[in-house]
């Protein structure tokens, strides 16, 4: 819950300007950009997600510093658990698992 | 010292480390609490304290949500969970924290229907797809999760979805940061801020400490180079008896914070006259509820909720280890009744709470090289 997980966005839902499909280590989900409104993110960007929100906006190298935080904090795993709880379902377009995450250019 | 080599630039954290020693003044005792509980947790797993002076002190204050919660909330959410076509949603932090009669786990294994959900709006995704029962969404966490439940709300009362509501416990950090200064058993030179509640709502609220209160604060991010930055930035400023708020995690948090994020709880909530917290006892406006525009959602306004009050467990002494004053270590059931995989006490529950990384990274290390020797 008090995870901030780094993510890029992929694609804005073209049915609801306030959510897109966010890409986190090859795990794709939809992501709420409702906090983000004032200045929303467009594909390409990359966020830091909490419990299903856009939080902010931050760079790259910040979404890569972060997953590695996350590594070493020992809280990757609980992090890709959260991503892939979002939406209650398992998408198709998942990559295989990674025993240790890293972020995809 | 084990964990150096993992860090990102280990030289410069040596370096930092070094410029601590330099700044810290041999002659003083310095007491830094670090409020969020996610510093908590990177201070212990990263072994900080070994790269500071015995003289610099760091004290885990009351930012881990879960912890704080009296069991008395727990309880009454889940009293409400024992009703007839109820569906009892919270995050999986909260799922093994106990309740008097047990832990949301533990009522889901006696039968009802307990779901984890990653996000609220997930809550309300059950709630659309299970028409017939009615979906609480018991909710919990600081700044950092409660515009999310807000959005919630606002969606949920444009849809008009009458079978959703909230059970609101979230907390506000500052009125707890000012409890704990109003503590007479407490003394404090200055604070590492909490980095995520800060993207929310920026540097100023802190201003009152620094000009009131006299007590630098940093806002800091959790890698390991963040934190002993912050803690440089910190003894920079009492070296030079000044007080101010700076911030550290630039690269994240805004002066500002989040305005959208702040417009959607000041639409959904407003503050509660007093809420209690475990270890630190009833503090004034210190907890959000939600406004009477949208009672319907509200869990507390349209159900009868008992308003439980439980005292913790005498011999656990949760509120004294929250407030700094004893380590956990201290605490009489510590690492015997009281550990993460039995928790008694709240601070032993979520890898956030400063027991249970002070038993994950402390407690166990002489243990692991005893192992390692034989």
């Amino acid at each position: 819950m008090c995870l901030a997980i780094p993510g890029k966005v992929i694609e804005l839902d073209s049915q609801n300007a306030l959510q897109a499909i966010v890409d986190v280590v090859g795990v794709r989900r939809k992501v709420d950009l409702g906090l983000l409104q004032d200045a929303p993110p467009v594909p390409g960007d990359w966020v830091l997600i909490h419990v299903g929100f856009a939080m902010s906006k931050i760079s790259e190298a910040d979404a890569a510093d972060q997953m590695r935080t996350l590594t070493m904090l020992g809280e990757a795993e609980a992090a890709m658990q959260e991503v892939r709880g979002y939406g209650l379902e398992n998408k198709q377009n998942e990559q295989q698992d990674q025993s240790v995450p890293r972020l995809k250019q | 010292m084990k964990f150096v080599d993992e860090f990102r630039s280990p030289r410069l954290i040596s370096r930092t480390g070094e410029e601590i020693r330099r700044l810290a003044d041999p002659n003083r005792h310095y007491r830094i609490m670090e409020v969020c509980g996610g510093h908590t947790h990177a201070i212990y797993r990263f072994g900080l304290k070994d790269l500071l002076p015995s003289n610099v002190e760091l004290i885990h204050g009351p930012g881990c949500p879960v912890c704080v919660l009296p069991m008395g909330r727990i309880d009454d959410g889940l009293s409400l969970a024992a009703e007839p076509n109820f569906i009892f949603a919270a995050f999986g932090d909260m799922m093994r924290v106990p309740g008097t009669h047990g832990s949301p786990l533990e009522y889901k294994a006696r039968g009802m229907d307990v779901r984890i959900v990653y996000s609220p709006t997930d809550a309300l995704k059950l709630a659309r797809s299970n028409p017939e029962k009615h979906v609480m969404f018991f909710a919990i966490g600081f700044e950092t999760t409660a515009p999310s439940t807000a959005l919630t709300l606002v969606r949920a009362k444009a849809e008009g979805l009458r079978n959703f509501s909230v059970f609101c416990n979230h907390v506000t950090i500052i009125p707890a940061i000012r409890a704990i200064l109003d503590s007479p058993d407490m003394r404090l030179d200055g604070f590492v801020g909490p980095g995520h509640v800060s993207t929310v709502i920026g540097c100023r609220p802190y201003d009152w400490i620094a000009k009131d209160e006299g007590k630098p604060v940093v806002v800091s991010g959790f890698e390991p180079l963040d934190i002993l930055q912050s803690i440089v930035m910190l003894l920079r400023q009492l070296r030079k008896g000044e007080a101010k708020v700076e911030n550290q995690y630039k690269r994240v948090v805004p002066w500002e914070g989040n305005r959208a994020a702040l417009r959607a709880m000041a639409e959904v909530f407003e503050l509660r006259p007093y809420f209690e917290w475990r270890g630190l006892g009833f503090i004034s406006q210190s907890a959000l509820k939600i406004r009477a525009s949208y009672a319907a959602w509200d869990s507390e306004q349209r159900f009868s909720v008992p308003g439980v009050r439980v005292t913790d467990p005498k011999a656990a002494q949760c509120g004294e280890v929250l407030k700094g004053v004893l380590k956990p270590a201290q605490c009489k059931l510590f690492g015997r009744e009281c550990t993460p995989e039995q928790p008694v006490g709240a601070l032993m529950v979520s890898s956030e709470g400063s027991c249970a990384a002070y038993f994950n990274y402390e407690h166990r290390k002489p243990i692991a090289i005893a192992a390692a020797a034989n």
